[in-house]
């Protein structure tokens, strides 16, 4: 509340000096030598010096004063406390911070001098959070004062407001950019630190060579359950299969689908199947999970059950009998789905790879009495190879961090098998289950979930970079 | 329209290519009106007029490039030897192997040097053996005055070259087919004047086997390479007739205008 007030109020004196430094410029102008930088500039550069280092002020204590004011408070414990254990004084500090707020405390009963201590903590807590409440405030009015008064008479006829706005917007691009890497930087770092936990449980070696997947570990020691095996080969052999099957089926569908668009459509179906793959595109991938489960699996199995029951008997009986126990939940149905789901992705970018590909080069080749078949097959794809290359790579990393359908349509069984019909589990669909429900954090169970998160990471960004190096090589030829 | 009909009689040689009353279409927008022109055989042919005026168009009627233009119509009659060039019974692709054409920006494939000049060979199927294509493509070079700069980096990107060199290959991808006729669409305005003259040497020794029609913005180029010159204006060929004629005496004050340089 008290954030929103301030930052409102900063926003208004913020507009006032606005007009304060336009008004004195518009008064500076004159013959016979004119202002440097327009007077909205004036306006504007004063305007920042007033809003911004207050408001942000304001926002890194609405951030950080609440954490800040209970370190205070607990940092001194008084003496009435220091003979409860750790969890006991925990919950002291906890109940004097939410009774200070006026919150739920917790049913422990304090007496005597605990209860005098509590009074003190709460009081003490009161207080710190009131100081940070107006120091803030204090100083935002002083930085926003300040920064209005310093900045004003800096206005003059060949005061460069221009350049020095420029700045300033300069800096919050620099900061939105460092934001985002800041961002990406934290997630890696926290991936590498709970996988550092991990692999001290599970050495690196067997995580990334084993050949058994079986996180159900004991919590307890009465309980009963097996040791656990966390050997992410039959995890990486599953996604790897699901990924086969979906780019078999996305790579040559997306591709003609895009030289048809490119190079046969007219402007009209064009017009007609570009959106209708832009929506395909936008179908959520938890829609193309429950169509995988509910509509294509069971296809499938009927398909291949009707097919087992004409082998049985015959000179394929053992695969007729197989086929005749194939389940709905295969690697085959989610690896088809998902590749149906990733051929807008493939198509739309190839459509713009073979659309950059210069017309003069199709002109150059159709005069030469080549058919477009012949053009596209011996100049346009060869011209546009990088670039579908890089696609089909981002697409491939798609595949393999796509979860919600391998989830709903391959099963869970973790089992290292290159058999599309059978059923397998993939890296994403084990961090899933790893995490979901009620979990404790520190058990290699939980912990394993980053272990696969990293490595997942890692291959991606592997390919991801190589299919951007892959982007920039192409770019250069015709630049 | 005496002033539209060419004089078929005053030339000398052969007539190549005949075109007769062809009207072009853009979608609603006429872009030719009723040109009728010959092209003689074993020479050059320059057309010129200000932006707009339909030269480039005419030029792409003659191999049918405008088929690939959405909503583009093309009406009237251009035969080559005779034959209909817009009849339903010829193939557009086998009549593009009997019409080169060169275009305003060099378009060298991303393929090797040796690559794109066996482009068209190999499509058409007219190398017999390795040997054969390694001739031809050799053939065709020197024919563009190329071989002797390219000769010992043939298996290098052809979009390596200059302006003008990668201009003179694909004129030698061109020829390397045995054309009939090539056209150029303002095969100079994108090189610097060493490489236009190289070029417009490499036309002047090309007319003894091929039939040349040449789009031009510049006049001094049309006055220098071709015998014959097509003055087009607002879509309409306004006159034609031997060059030196066309330059020294044009019988039409439009002509006279744009040719001393009064407008364009």
């Amino acid at each position: 509340m008290f954030t929103w007030v301030a930052l409102a109020a900063l926003i208004l004196f913020s507009g006032l000096s606005y007009f304060a430094g336009r008004r004195r410029a518009a008064g500076l102008q004159g013959a016979p030598v004119s202002l440097h930088s327009l007077p909205g500039y004036h306006g504007a550069y004063v305007a920042l010096w007033a809003g911004v280092p207050a408001a942000l002020l304001v926002l890194l204590s609405a951030g950080f004063g609440g954490p800040l004011g209970e370190v205070l408070v607990r940092a001194a414990p008084p003496a009435a406390i220091s003979s409860m254990d750790a969890f006991q004084s925990d919950v002291f500090f906890d109940d004097a911070l939410a009774m200070s707020r006026g919150q739920q405390a917790s049913e422990t009963v304090y007496e005597g001098p605990q209860k005098a201590a509590l009074d003190a903590a709460i009081t003490k807590s009161r207080l710190i959070s009131d100081l940070i409440t107006y120091g803030t405030l204090a100083a935002a009015v002083v930085l926003a004062l300040s920064g209005a008064v310093l900045a004003y008479p800096r206005l003059a006829r060949d005061f460069r407001a221009r350049n020095r706005v420029e700045g300033w917007i300069y800096a919050v691009f620099l900061a939105c950019s460092v934001t985002a890497v800041l961002t990406t930087v934290g997630i890696v770092a926290s991936l590498v630190w709970e996988s550092l936990r991990f692999f001290h449980a599970v050495p690196i070696q067997s995580f990334l060579l084993g050949t058994e997947w079986d996180p159900q570990i004991a919590m307890r020691t009465d309980q009963y359950a097996s040791a656990g095996a966390f050997g992410a080969v039959p995890l990486f052999a599953g996604t790897f299969l699901i990924m086969l099957i979906a780019m078999a089926v996305a790579a040559p569908i997306g591709l003609f689908s895009a030289i048809y668009l490119s190079e046969y459509a007219s402007a009209l179906s064009r017009s007609i199947i570009k959106p209708l793959l832009e929506i395909l595109a936008g179908v959520p991938t938890v829609v193309y999970g429950f169509f995988a489960a509910l509509t294509v699996g069971p296809l499938f199995r009927a398909g291949f059950n009707a097919l087992g029951a004409q082998l049985v008997g015959g000179e394929f009986d053992a695969l007729g009998q197989y086929l005749m126990q194939v389940q709905n939940q295969m690697a085959l149905v989610a690896g088809a789905v998902m590749g149906i789901m990733l051929i807008p992705f493939v198509s739309s970018l190839s459509d713009d790879i073979i659309n950059a590909v210069p017309q003069s080069l199709r002109d150059g080749s159709l005069a030469m009495g080549a058919t477009r078949s012949e053009t596209v097959k011996k100049v346009v794809l060869p011209a546009a190879l990088p670039g579908i290359m890089a696609a089909m790579l981002l697409a491939v990393s798609r595949a393999v961090g796509e979860t919600m359908i391998v989830t709903m349509a391959a099963g869970l069984q973790a089992k290292t098998t290159f058999n599309p019909l059978d059923t397998v589990t993939t890296v994403t669909v084990q961090i899933v289950t790893l995490l979901t429900g009620d979990q404790e954090f520190d058990s290699p169970k939980t912990l394993s979930a980053f272990g696969l998160g990293l490595t997942l990471f890692v291959v991606t960004l592997g390919l991801n970079i190589i299919a951007l190096r892959i982007v920039q090589k192409y770019r250069e030829q015709y630049d | 329209m005496p002033s539209q009909r060419d004089d078929a009689a005053a030339q000398g040689p052969k007539i190549k290519i005949r075109a007769r009353d062809v009207n072009v279409f853009y979608g609603e927008k006429q872009a030719l009106f009723d040109v009728s022109l010959d092209v003689p055989e074993r020479s050059v042919t320059a057309l010129i007029g200000p932006s707009g005026c339909g030269k480039s168009t005419f030029l792409r009627c003659i191999n049918r490039m405008n088929d690939t233009i959405p909503g583009a119509v093309v009406k009237g009659r251009i035969e080559i030897d005779g034959e209909d060039v817009n009849d339903k019974a010829l193939d557009p692709v086998v009549l593009r192997a009997r019409v080169g054409m060169v275009f305003q920006k060099p378009n060298p494939f991303p393929k090797t040097i040796f690559e794109n000049v066996a482009y068209g060979p190999r499509i058409h199927g007219i190398a017999s053996s390795k040997k054969d294509l390694a001739e031809i493509v050799e053939r065709s070079l020197k024919r563009a005055g190329l071989w002797a700069e390219v000769a010992d980096r043939l298996h290098q990107p052809g979009t390596g070259l200059s302006g003008g060199q990668q201009q003179r290959l694909v004129i030698a991808r061109a020829i390397a087919v045995s054309p009939e006729v090539i056209l150029m669409d303002e095969p100079c305005s994108a090189l610097d004047p060493i490489a236009t003259a190289r070029i417009e040497e490499l036309i002047d020794e090309l007319r003894h086997q091929y039939s040349i029609v040449i789009v031009t913005h510049s006049m001094a180029q049309a006055a220098r390479v071709s015998q014959k010159t097509a003055f087009f204006h607002m879509g309409k060929l306004v006159e034609a007739g031997a060059t030196d004629e066309i330059f020294t005496n044009p019988k039409d004050s439009r002509t006279q205008d744009y040719i001393t340089g009064r407008f364009g």
